[in-house]
């Protein structure tokens, strides 16, 4: 068998040790062995992006990631996005605070691989138009939504967070 | 957990990499982005006895000019990476405009240059543009490095030249001049699913408009990337026109690609598409080559 190796991982923000088996996805360690279970887990060979999780702040597939790989890495997962602060729930973030004005979402699974996607989109891109929008999400399966409320989400999201950064700055 | 064991290791210099690859070459299987070894993994398709992990080798991620007209990538840069680079679109047009048809971004964020080259699928985007573009690769092991060009590395479906102790540790390529045009084209049935066809086209002219050179490559047309060669004679020495776009692609796509039939494309299907493809990619091709001469 092969052997565990030691690894430490930031996870939105907080630092985790763990040992792990070299075969062990980064998708079910974060489910499994750290209990955040906010990345949904598809189909597992890269196709669904329902687990899709920031790695250095750009998006990646942590079912096409070994654990073992991200030993030192800061991760962001879609629990890193509200800003409770572990006991009480907090504000969520302007996106999901979207995704639920517009009903971006119907079960809800697809939606953390959604949200995680279209962060840093959103922050390269803060006035999309509704074809990048598209182009965006175009890596994430939902069965749901038919997209078009998942798209209004995104301009709506958009355009609140474009409207809250300028009354912060004023 | 889904992939079968194995042992793990994850070098931090290129020579350590070579050491580990010699001493377990025939058990070891190098991971770059993982994107497709991954998933052939969770399916079991693959059981490696040990992973040599080359994301720590930040020395194989870069983009370089040398001698003024040659791209050099060294091979763990990734897709996205490249599609987000200048020095690429000023003079690599072709890759820059093929790279976003690779998978999606959460895909180009960890697949890498070097990865897609070396796994060979006849459906990739990436082995049709090397051929294409006429680049070459350097390939090293513990002892010596050498250099092999595009056409001569891919050998049949997910098979290259490259030995079982080899890394491939830079891809180089020409840089566009004066006269070329290109266009790159693919279908699939939906946004970053593999194609079902795809095609590269440069097209060179001469200050009067005539063509000097063409090249088409297509993917998913063969065992390896697919050169037209019959078919681009015909363009040498012309003037360009609709109609000779049309004679050219008739004899690409009935005379010298190889499709093979799958569930959801038969054999004329897709030499259909291959012939409409190959018309449109010459003509935005031959507009940019005349554009380019223009200025």
């Amino acid at each position: 068998m092969s052997e565990d190796h030691q690894i430490i991982v930031t996870v939105n923000g907080q630092k985790y040790q763990r040992h792990v088996e070299p075969r062990l996805l980064l998708s079910d360690f974060l489910r499994h062995h750290l209990s955040l279970t906010g990345t949904h887990v598809g189909c597992e060979q890269g196709v669904c992006g329902s687990c899709t999780i920031l790695l250095e702040g750009e998006p990646v597939r942590s079912c096409l990631l070994f654990a073992v790989q991200a030993d030192g890495r800061n991760l962001t997962t879609v629990e890193g996005l509200s800003d409770h602060n572990g006991t009480e729930a907090g504000r969520m973030h302007p996106l999901q605070e979207a995704f639920w004005e517009a009903h971006g979402l119907q079960c809800g699974f697809c939606t953390p691989g959604f949200l995680m996607s279209l962060l840093p989109f959103l922050e390269e891109n803060p006035s999309p138009s509704e074809q990048e929008v598209r182009e965006a999400i175009s890596g994430n399966l939902c069965r749901c939504t038919g997209y078009q409320h998942i798209v209004d989400a995104v301009m709506l999201a958009a355009g609140n967070m474009i409207a809250k950064d300028g009354s912060e700055e004023s | 957990m889904k992939p079968a064991p194995f042992k793990y290791t994850s070098p931090s210099t290129i020579t350590a990499a070579l050491d580990l690859l010699a001493e377990n070459a025939y058990d070891a299987k190098l991971l770059a982005g993982g994107q497709s070894l991954i998933p052939a993994m969770n399916f079991r398709l693959t059981q490696p006895a040990m992973l040599i992990d080359l994301n720590r080798l930040d020395k194989l991620d870069y983009v370089r000019v040398a001698n003024n007209n040659t791209v050099q990538i060294g091979a763990m840069t990734r897709q996205r990476t490249l599609e987000r680079n200048q020095l690429i679109r000023d003079m690599l047009p072709l890759m820059s405009e093929t790279l976003p048809f690779i998978a999606h971004s959460q895909i180009r964020n960890r697949g890498t240059i070097g990865g897609s080259l070396a796994h060979a699928d006849p459906a990739a985007e990436l082995p049709a543009i090397l051929v294409a573009l006429q680049g070459r690769l350097r390939l090293r092991n513990r002892m010596r490095e050498r250099w092999v060009p595009a056409e001569a590395f891919f050998k049949g479906i997910f098979t290259t030249d490259l030995a079982p102790d080899e890394i491939i540790v830079e891809v180089e390529f020409p840089s566009i001049s004066k006269g070329d045009g290109w266009s790159f084209l693919e279908f699939s049935r939906r946004k970053g699913d593999y194609a079902l066809m795809g095609v590269a086209a440069l097209l060179t002219v001469d200050s009067q408009g005539v063509c000097r050179s063409a090249r088409l490559v297509y993917l998913n047309s063969g065992e390896v990337p697919t050169v037209a060669s019959l078919a681009t004679g015909l363009l040498e020495g012309e003037k360009p026109s609709g109609i000779l776009f049309e004679a050219v692609a008739r004899v690409a796509a009935s005379d010298v690609i190889a499709p093979t039939a799958n569930i959801h494309a038969s054999v004329p299907y897709l030499r259909h598409l291959a012939y409409s493809l190959t018309k449109r990619a010459l003509e935005v091709a031959h507009s940019r080559a005349l554009a380019s001469v223009e200025t």
